[in-house]
């Protein structure tokens, strides 16, 4: 039941706020009423008590599956265990009730905690530069394609309007770039699941001075990682164009590779990914953004600087005048930072380098034991790299049971479904990514699941196809939530 | 304590599923030349007692400050079940809710989010949050130029709005070729027929002041601009909603898109995020909306349910031709937002509205009683207001700040100096009022006997007293 529906006639009885004193609205000294909101023009706001709000927004939560309750093997998200510590060390009130323009005064240990969050992710990453302001991997991505772009502009190179983005690339790579007024060229993938060299050999033949770019992931979407880097980097800097590297993989390589040494010019971070910040529902992110020499001078602004006596300072463009500017109205997600800053403490140097080979190990096991079960990989002759891709062709044709079908029946198992069709480029695909904090057990339960589901497949294809069974709702109709749209409860 | 669950039995019982002898082995297509070397400067674990005592002591070295700043970002009072209800794990460390039947709860809980910030505006559709305000307002003004494909792109500004603001939209617009033009006096004598995609109106003003809404809408309108309304939420609940701004009603009624910071609904400072952006607008121009949005429908058997629909708006489907390239978005807030506004209900938040009202009022009152302090405008104002002040704003700032109240903030305004911005909410009370005002007068006595002694000592022969005295 919808939350209006369980709502009293009238206001109820209210003691969350002490009036400072009694409000009548002929009391509004200088208010005219044309500025009014009238009577007439009502909220749907409900009148509940506290226990009735309470209640209903419990039993909605239970119909989630989370971290705290299920096992998310979802690629590419990176859904890792959320440490409490992180949440409730944020949450002190000197950090909670900071407003963003304190006097510098009274903001010397939340600008303390960002400073050194800045230090560990340069040499996490071996760039040179960072601003922690983007407030989403998006963004991050937006900040990163328009210091290119300054790049271009500033050396009077104005003719390169081309980015060049792979074709398993996120769908936010392309939205960026032309966000950001680029044209966007795809490159194509071979078959082993690195990019295709000669094809973007041709690329930069052809458009030599239009290159502006290329967006890469490393390890790629593909859960491989891209073997030829170094002269995929080499080439596109040859012709003159930079190199972005989307951070959405990056729980795979921590201390074991560095995009600074790959050669890359710019970069974001998923904090919501790498550092275990919640994805509460989908946000918030956390996006910062990296740079090597080359881009420095147009990392977006705020950046915390230390001076001399050691206080911590807010960088703006006084300081930075060649920035590309602000991004958010004040410093990014601050309180998802400290809660990163909390986890890359608890982790340290050794512990973020555990977390990635863990997080390896697990995708190598569960490829592996899929394989033994019979599941196709999509590339059967790579290592995983923190997760892989298997693909439901074969089930496709023989059962006509889709990755869709699958995942939907993983539901039912209480496991989250893995990411679906994406790449685009492998038919019927499902992209697993186990992370570093699920156990053996919890590992060897999935393949238990998955081996059950496959004798569904082939003895009970129809009970797979109208999966899930048990939860909440059956599969939904979107397209009369499209057609239909009911995207507001109004009073009838 | 990397929260690895692994005994060193089954790693090695993994490793010989795997078939190699050890982790590196996993890593053996990365080229060598490119293997990370350790870590030097990244610090070593610590435990979570060590980190508790390393960031309590930060956090209350910094305190908790008696606040008049707004600008952008208010204190209001934050009922504790609001997040004790959105830290429950099922809330927070879930993901976005792409496979809905296992993501009942949230979808339901921003549809119902959706319902109320939509009909706090009096517009139809609102879609599930925007990283913040300043953002939002950037993808609004692009949503209007889309809707708007033969006017210019070229949107207006009237009013005061936040410099940082500015500066978010001139990062964020120029790429798609959009002119922005300010216009602080709200000079209506000018013709702007066909020139401009969209007309922004705020309210309240960056200033605090409440806005002659209806009449500018009326005449962006008649001019063939859409109207976008930057506001702030909680002020909605007192004054006219965006969907009702006009004076006539055979005109096109109602700003056409409402966007803003919904930090004040539910969500603490934290300074400066993570906060909540809201977009809203008329149901004609939903499919030009950016970021998710969830519709209510049935399932296979018709029981109700909910799901993310016209996804084909967005990044992962359309890609380069997306209405945006946001993807994570501001969710939990959103649910904070929901529970924030379903226990004040429509009484409580227009309560919430009337003690900011009276509370500034009070406030104002009480400073303008002070030498030398003079307000600028005439009003009215909402919750926040500027006034001069007779000694720099950085030097108030610095000793209130020592004295742990935060004072407000400097403001650049033509023809004035010393402008101070300043902010009180609900959360204040008279002696907090008065603990202000009293830090305020002395701050100000002691920069006059300075002054005062500083032109003394030039006079020989003048006792301490004297100088004192002067």
């Amino acid at each position: 039941m919808l939350i209006f529906e369980q709502s009293n006639l009238n206001p109820i009885p209210d003691n969350h706020l002490a009036p400072f004193q009694e409000v009548k609205p002929e009391k509004l000294i200088g208010l005219d009423s044309k500025y009014l909101r009238t009577e007439n023009s009502r909220t749907v706001l409900p009148n509940l008590s506290e226990l009735s709000v309470i209640r209903h927004c419990v039993k909605n939560s239970q119909k989630n599956f989370s971290i705290d309750t299920h096992m998310y093997p979802l690629g590419s998200c990176t859904m890792k265990y959320n440490p409490r510590a992180a949440h409730r060390l944020a949450s002190l009130p000197g950090f909670l009730n900071k407003h963003p323009l304190a006097h510098s005064l009274n903001t010397q240990g939340f600008l303390s905690c960002l400073y050194e969050l800045q230090e560990i992710l340069l040499e996490l990453t071996g760039m040179t530069g960072v601003s922690l302001s983007p407030m989403a991997g998006a963004q991050g991505e937006l900040a990163g394609v328009l210091m290119i772009k300054a790049y271009h502009r500033a050396r009077g190179d104005l003719k390169r309007d081309i980015f060049l983005i792979p074709d398993a690339a996120h769908g936010t790579n392309p939205a960026t770039a032309s966000m950001a007024g680029f044209k966007v060229i795809e490159v194509k993938t071979q078959t082993e699941g690195d990019v295709d060299l000669s094809e973007l050999k041709k690329l930069l033949e052809i458009y030599s001075d239009q290159i502006a770019g290329m967006m890469l992931t490393n390890p790629s979407t593909l859960g491989v990682f891209e073997r030829n880097i170094l002269e995929i980097t080499d080439c596109i800097h040859k012709a003159g164009g930079l190199l972005y590297y989307d951070g959405a993989n990056l729980n795979a390589i921590m201390g074991k590779s560095r995009p600074g040494d790959m050669g890359f010019d710019v970069m974001h971070m998923n904090l919501h990914k790498t550092f275990a910040t919640p994805h509460g529902s989908g946000g918030p992110g956390s996006g910062p953004v990296l740079v090597n020499n080359k881009l420095k001078a147009y990392l977006p602004i705020p950046i915390v600087g230390k001076n001399n006596f050691g206080k911590y300072f807010l960088k703006t463009k006084e300081e930075l005048p060649e920035s590309i500017g602000r991004l958010s109205a004040f410093h990014g997600n601050a309180g998802i930072l400290l809660r990163a800053f909390a986890y890359a403490r608890l982790l340290g140097r050794s512990g973020l380098k555990q977390a990635s080979e863990v997080a390896v190990l697990n995708a190598n096991y569960l490829m592996k034991k899929l394989e033994k079960l019979g599941f196709t990989l999509a590339f059967p002759e790579r290592r995983a790299t923190h997760e892989f891709i298997i693909t439901l062709q074969k089930e496709l044709k023989a059962y006509k049971i889709s990755a869709l079908d699958l995942a939907k029946r993983l539901l039912d198992y209480g496991i989250h479904a893995p990411t679906m069709y994406f790449p685009l480029l492998v038919p019927e695909c499902l992209l697993v990514e186990p992370t570093e904090t699920e156990s053996l057990k919890a590992l060897d339960y999935f393949i238990e699941v998955m081996s059950k589901i496959l004798e569904e497949i082939k003895t009970n294809p129809e009970w797979v196809k109208q999966a899930p069974h048990t939860l909440p709702v059956r599969r939904l109709d979107d397209v009369k939530a499209a057609r239909e749209l009911d995207i507001a409860w109004r009073e009838k | 304590m990397p929260f690895v669950p692994h005994s060193k039995a089954d790693i090695n019982a993994m490793l010989s599923t795997i078939g190699v002898d050890q982790i590196e082995d996993l890593f053996d297509e990365i080229p060598l030349v490119i293997k990370a070397r350790p870590f030097e400067k990244i610090p070593e674990n610590i435990s979570e007692s060590e980190l508790t005592r390393l960031m309590t002591a930060r956090a209350n070295e910094d305190g908790v400050d008696l606040n008049f700043i707004g600008a952008g970002a208010y204190e209001h009072y934050i009922p504790w079940a609001v997040w004790d209800i959105v830290s429950r794990g099922e809330i927070m460390t879930s993901y976005t809710p792409y496979q809905a039947e296992a993501s009942q709860g949230n979808l339901q809980m921003i549809y119902e989010y959706q319902s109320m910030i939509s009909s706090l505006m009096g517009l139809d559709c609102s879609n599930a949050s925007l990283y913040d305000g300043a953002s939002g307002l950037a993808e609004a003004i692009l949503m209007a130029v889309r809707i708007q494909l033969d006017k210019p792109k070229k949107i207006l500004i009237l009013g005061d709005v936040s410099p940082n603001y500015l500066e978010v939209l001139h990062v964020l617009l120029p790429h798609q070729g959009i002119e922005i033009d300010l216009d602080l006096n709200l000079n209506l004598d000018k013709n702007i027929k066909n020139l401009y995609a969209a007309v922004v109106i705020v309210q309240p003003s960056f200033l605090g002041l409440i806005q002659p809404v209806d009449v500018l809408t009326d005449w962006a309108h008649a001019a063939g601009a859409l109207v976008i309304a930057l506001v702030n939420p909680i002020a909605m609940s007192l004054l006219k909603p965006p969907g009702e701004w006009s004076a006539a009603e055979n005109l096109d009624k109602g700003a056409d898109i409402a966007c803003g910071e919904a930090q004040p609904l539910g969500v603490p400072l934290a300074f400066g995020g993570p906060y909540l952006g809201f977009i809203c607008c008329k149901k004609k121009y939903v499919r030009q909306m950016p970021g998710r949005i969830v519709g209510r429908t049935i399932d296979l058997e018709g029981k109700e349910g909910f799901c993310l629909t016209l996804q084909a708006r967005e990044q992962h489907i359309r890609r380069a031709k997306a209405t945006s390239n946001i993807c994570t978005n501001q969710g939990l807030l959103v649910a904070a937002a929901m529970v924030y506004m379903s226990l004040l209900g429509e009484t409580g938040l227009k309560q919430v509205a009337k003690q900011c009202y009276l509370n500034a009022l009070a406030l104002r009152e009480k400073l303008i009683q002070i030498d030398g302090v003079k307000l600028i405008h005439t009003g009215p104002w909402f919750h926040e207001f500027a006034v001069s002040m007779p000694l720099p704003i950085d030097k108030i700032r610095e000793e209130l700040a020592r004295e742990g109240i935060q004072a407000g903030i400097e403001v650049n305004m033509p023809g004035f100096s010393n402008v101070l911005l300043i902010c009180s909410t609900e959360v204040h009370t008279s002696l907090d009022h008065d603990r202000y005002v009293n830090a305020l007068k002395y701050v100000l006595s002691q920069a006059k006997i300075e002054s005062c002694f500083n032109k003394n000592t030039e006079l020989d022969g003048v006792t301490g007293a004297e100088k004192i005295l002067c």
